[in-house]
């Protein structure tokens, strides 16, 4: 890449007011390192990442709501978990964590184990059990 | 208190928080110099690893592996700890504060303050320098930000207990002992062989093979997996390639940097030419990026765009072939 050719691109840095930097090679063939304020195929993916787990966050929502899972899902998501993620939050094995997905096994969980979930999102048990009180 | 340190931005985070720590103790190594001397640049398809919902790819070696190798290439000691008591970790960065000694330490970006938002997932190895504090606000340097910023004790502990995979469990580290002098002509050949050894490695997923490999999977990933999966995945190589650390062409540039350096330390005109060489391969990553992110783009494309984007892959692939060997020669 040319120094000249660094992109200059639109991105999600511009939030923080920063660049990042590249290296590429000056007029005269040697190396050196130019400042990118983005570049477009990298701004598209990120943003598809994103819109991907706004997507994923709406079908959590609407399987609690259908109360086909337990507000964990929703959660979960919202804080771009996967399972694995989360049991290593809450220190539970993953298997646990899959059960308490269950409405049913989730609705008789013990507050010991509400508040590891809630410790993990930094919420409250009400809120954990009521997603209505997220966003 | 705070200590004197000078930060400079860099492109990756280790490399980075490596070449600061070395400059603060009065050896002007680059970046391109520990990421080519760490053996920094691999490829390699980790089929049983998911990183937001994709196949994890990466495009460098496993994290602290770069720093490891620099230091027992150049022949610099360094001093590693990791802890169970988030407690135990604050007094040992606290000392080591107090005894003017700027520090490194492993973190996750999730909860890091100062990233955009976009930028916070859950991945645990970012690097950052520690280099004073100021009641609670810790003085942070992390190389891939303009300029230098600060964390609370209780957000910075956050960052250092972060959990899931590669959780850092406190990781804190500093060199102890420099020797009279870098050897750096022996640790450029050590850390050239072994980059090779790892690009033409007889593994299916790893170097020029993994490229390959998943050339072939981008091929299956539309039928197989359907456009949406697919697009995702290949967004997601395409993040792994360029997004914030890599330098451009997934390392490709920062290697090229390396060779080029390592020329005029060896006096070796045959890495001079490589380093053009890897330049162009560079620049064919990033053709790859771009019409992959076309493929991407719309969020429903042609089968042969997939076929044509992993034909790229194919070639990039048998042109790094011979690369590698050629390079592996000319040490």
């Amino acid at each position: 890449m040319k120094k000249r050719d660094v992109p200059q691109d639109k991105s999600n840095l511009e939030s923080t007011n920063s660049k990042e930097l590249c290296y590429a090679v000056n007029e005269d063939g040697e190396y050196t390192t130019a400042h990118s304020s983005g570049w477009a195929p990298k701004t598209i993916a990120l943003d598809n990442a994103i819109a991907d787990i706004n997507e994923r966050i709406e079908n959590a929502k609407q399987n609690v709501l259908n109360e086909k899972s337990s507000p964990l899902e929703y959660y979960m998501e919202v804080h771009k978990m996967d399972i694995g993620i989360l049991a290593s939050y809450a220190g539970l094995w993953t298997w646990r964590v899959k059960r308490h997905f269950k409405p049913k096994v989730f609705n008789k969980l013990s507050n010991k184990i509400l508040q590891k979930y809630a410790d993990v999102f930094e919420i409250t048990i009400e809120e954990l059990k009521n997603i209505k009180h997220g966003n | 208190m705070e200590i004197n340190f000078t930060h400079h931005q860099s492109a990756h985070c280790e490399n980075g928080v490596v070449s600061n720590l070395m400059k603060h103790n009065g050896f002007n190594v680059s970046e391109p110099m520990v990421f080519g001397i760490g053996s920094g640049l691999l490829f390699c398809y980790i089929p049983f690893l998911k990183v937001n919902h994709a196949p994890a790819i990466t495009y460098r070696a496993m994290p602290g592996a770069i720093f490891k190798r620099f230091a027992k290439r150049v022949g610099i000691k360094i001093k590693h700890e990791k802890f169970k008591s988030p407690e135990k970790a604050k007094l040992r960065l606290d000392e080591n504060l107090k005894n003017n000694n700027p520090v490194g330490l492993q973190v996750g970006v999730y909860n890091l303050e100062y990233f955009p938002d976009e930028y916070r997932f859950h991945f645990n190895a970012h690097n950052l320098v520690v280099y004073g504090k100021q009641e609670d606000k810790y003085l942070i340097s992390d190389p891939v930000m303009e300029s230098v910023t600060t964390l609370t004790g209780k957000q910075l502990e956050k960052v250092r207990f972060a959990k899931g995979a590669f959780a850092p469990k406190g990781h804190i580290y500093y060199p102890t002992g420099f020797p009279d002098k870098l050897d750096l002509e022996g640790a450029i050949a050590k850390g050239i062989k072994h980059t090779c050894k790892d690009m033409l490695a007889p593994i299916p997923i790893v170097g020029v093979n993994g490229i390959k490999m998943v050339a072939k999977l981008i091929r299956k990933w539309p039928k197989k997996k359907g456009v949406r999966k697919a697009n995702h995945y290949l967004g997601q190589i395409v993040r792994m390639q360029e997004e914030i650390g890599t330098g451009g062409g997934g390392f490709r540039y920062i290697y090229a940097a390396f060779l080029q350096e390592s020329s005029k330390i060896l006096k070796n005109e045959e890495l001079a030419e490589l380093s053009k060489e890897m330049t162009v391969i560079g620049d064919l990553w990033r053709d790859f990026a771009l019409d992959a992110s076309r493929i991407y783009r719309n969020r429903k494309a042609k089968i042969d765009a997939y076929n044509d984007v992993a034909t790229q892959l194919e070639v990039i692939a048998d042109k790094e072939k011979v690369f590698f060997k050629k390079l592996r020669k000319a040490i």
